[in-house]
């Protein structure tokens, strides 16, 4: 490698996606790699770092003062703007949609930028999915659990087996046309209400 | 069953966002064949390349920012049109605890008198600039905003350089009031209800308003993707009626409770419907107990606050290039007196037979009292509109507006 490498900053809230990031560009043979997970007193880190190549997530609030830091701030030696590849419309579009934005200095060429913005895309996908999954996984848990305990209400107060329990809540939800699991929740808060029965 | 046309906007969780959350939570889309799908954005930028790239038709965005992008300032543009204003007015300034008592001790009253806080905090900033401290740092929200340069305005016809004297950096909304207890900034110009947040923290006074500054003056807009606009003339014009009745509801304090309520959901503005009551009413809480009632604070359809006059296009335009933001050249100028399109508000409006202004631009703040204006429809009342400086703005007489305000720029 001749070149120098270039340094990058990844800005981002969400520490485990800003790790996820972080070691793709490692992986990919950049070592000058930062990771912020808090904007303050950010001016004051970028003079520091002087990165060439800044990533960014596009739910940080701070955008607005960051673009405006870029180009402003007597901090900034280089003026930093975002990287528009105004010939690959797809590809920016690809960087919005999942959520990512790259923001370089000032006369970085294009194709020393582009495998970096192409890495955070797929990158950050990869996390949506994985976050997705386990949202999922998640809710899928807490829909367990309260037909459990739906299940415990009806066998105690009609004595029924925990199989006839189940039947009853699965047979009533495709009446209604709702999930097992919503009628099971109606179920457990009505109790609630009407309590004494259930013991939190 | 499905609707007539289909529709995508962007927003950002503000409470001048009211007029476009109505229309689609409240029916008046919908009663124009408009399936309206709202998207909640975290900053300026997102809304900019997501009008870019096309996932939105259009967005609420700060008055300025549609010239930006047409001005070809931001990296990420697309030719962008106004053809509806979301309301006049609604900012406030807002310093910390010690700038009021620096301010105080320089005859500052709670009074919101712009010209009277001006000199006080000028003085104030001579004090300390004499004394060798750090200039104050003042915060707005986007360098292309109505409160950044009505921030500016306030500064520059007071005697204080904005860009000299103080440091003005961007911070968004709903950080400010954190940032200026926690001495970050000394003072900010922002919408409400971020400055109230301040003063009922104990930690943060209002000294002057946007409509004092300026009275009935622009702040935010309907930017449309002008590609799809020209596309989809139909939905569009469909989508200005139902701005147009949304911002009529908007407006009567009968439906202000049932407003409230809707933008206090987590999905548009999320706050407490006691918090957006100052900004319904123009009741504020000062700070110190001082409390002021302010007229035509804000304005989502009085004063045919929908309209988009050009005449605040090309003010904001005097004021990009007051501040270096864009060259004043013939070519910018056409630029900025495209953009808002009263002719389009115009056409769509016409079948409703409602008060429509008749001119496309005015002198702004030449209107000393509320005046009636020769108008199609019935009953149209504009202004007054003025400057606290006693100055006025003529659309036809760019050049030596600008060449005013620059020379008196090189005298101080």
């Amino acid at each position: 490698m001749v070149r120098s490498s270039l340094a990058v900053l990844v800005i981002d809230e969400n520490r485990i996606r800003a790790s996820i990031i972080e070691a793709g560009l490692r992986e990919a043979g950049h070592e000058r790699v930062t990771v912020i997970h808090d904007v303050t007193g950010i001016a004051r880190r970028i003079a520091e770092i002087e990165p060439d190549v800044i990533v960014i997530d596009l739910e940080n609030p701070n955008r607005d003062m960051l673009e405006n830091m870029f180009q402003l701030s007597r901090a900034v030696k280089r003026p930093i703007a975002m990287f528009v590849d105004r010939s690959d419309l797809a590809s920016i579009e690809a960087a919005v949609d999942a959520g990512v934005s790259a923001y370089v200095v000032d006369g970085l060429r294009q194709e020393r930028v582009k495998p970096i913005l192409d890495m955070a895309v797929s990158r950050f996908n990869a996390f949506s999915r994985m976050a997705r999954e386990l949202e999922e996984a998640r809710s899928e848990l807490e829909n367990r659990k309260v037909i459990d305990r739906a299940k415990g209400i009806l066998m105690k107060s009609r004595g029924l087996s925990e199989e006839a329990a189940y039947t009853l809540l699965r047979k009533t939800a495709m009446n209604q046309n709702r999930k097992i699991s919503d009628i099971a929740q109606s179920l457990v808060t009505t109790a609630g209400l009407l309590g004494p029965a259930e013991d939190e | 069953m499905g609707a007539e046309h289909q529709i995508t906007a962007g927003f950002m969780p503000l409470f001048d966002s009211a007029v476009l959350v109505a229309a689609g939570e409240l029916g008046f889309a919908a009663r124009e064949g408009i399936d309206l799908t709202l998207h909640r954005e975290t900053s300026w930028a997102n809304i900019r390349d997501r009008i870019a790239i096309g996932h939105f038709h259009l967005a609420h965005m700060l008055g300025p920012m549609p010239l930006a992008c047409n001005l070809g300032l931001t990296p990420l543009a697309s030719e962008t049109i106004v053809p509806f204003s979301l309301g006049l007015g609604g900012n406030c300034v807002t310093i910390s605890n010690a700038v009021w008592t620096g301010m105080a001790a320089h005859g500052a009253q709670p009074d919101l008198d712009p010209a009277r806080a001006g000199a006080a905090l000028g003085a104030f900033i001579r004090e300390r600039a004499v004394a060798g401290r750090e200039p104050l740092r003042f915060a707005v929200v986007h360098p292309h905003s109505g409160h950044n340069y009505e921030l500016r305005y306030w500064l520059a016809a007071c005697g204080i350089d904005p860009d000299r004297e103080i440091e003005i950096v961007i911070v968004p909304p709903p950080f400010m009031a954190d940032a200026l207890a926690t001495g970050r900034i000394d003072g900010y110009c922002v919408g409400e209800p971020w400055n109230s947040a301040s003063v009922a923290a104990g930690t943060g006074h209002i000294v002057t308003v946007k409509a004092q500054i300026w009275r009935n003056s622009p702040e935010k807009v309907i930017g449309v993707r002008k590609a799809w606009a020209e596309q989809n003339p139909e939905a569009l014009a469909a989508l200005l009626r139902a701005l147009h009745h949304s911002a009529r509801w908007c407006q009567d304090p009968a439906n202000h409770a049932e407003l409230a309520a809707v933008m206090a959901q987590p999905g548009f503005l999320g706050l407490p419907p006691a918090v957006q009551m100052p900004i319904l009413t123009g009741r504020l809480q000062l700070g110190g107990g001082a409390e002021r009632t302010i007229d035509d604070f804000f304005l989502p359809f009085d004063k045919a606050a929908n309209f988009p006059w050009k005449s605040h296009a090309l003010w904001f335009y005097t004021q990009m290039v007051r501040w270096g933001h864009v060259a004043h050249t013939p070519e910018n100028l056409a630029i900025a007196r495209d953009c808002y399109r009263p002719d389009l508000y115009r056409s769509a409006l016409k079948p409703l037979g409602v008060a429509l202004p008749g001119a496309n631009s005015k002198v702004e703040g030449a209107l000393k009292v509320a005046t009636a204006v020769g108008a199609t429809g019935a009953g149209l009342v504009l202004g007054p509109d003025g400057f606290f400086d006693g100055q006025t703005f003529d659309p036809d007489e760019i050049d030596a507006y600008i060449a005013r305000q620059k020379s008196a720029r090189a005298e101080t």
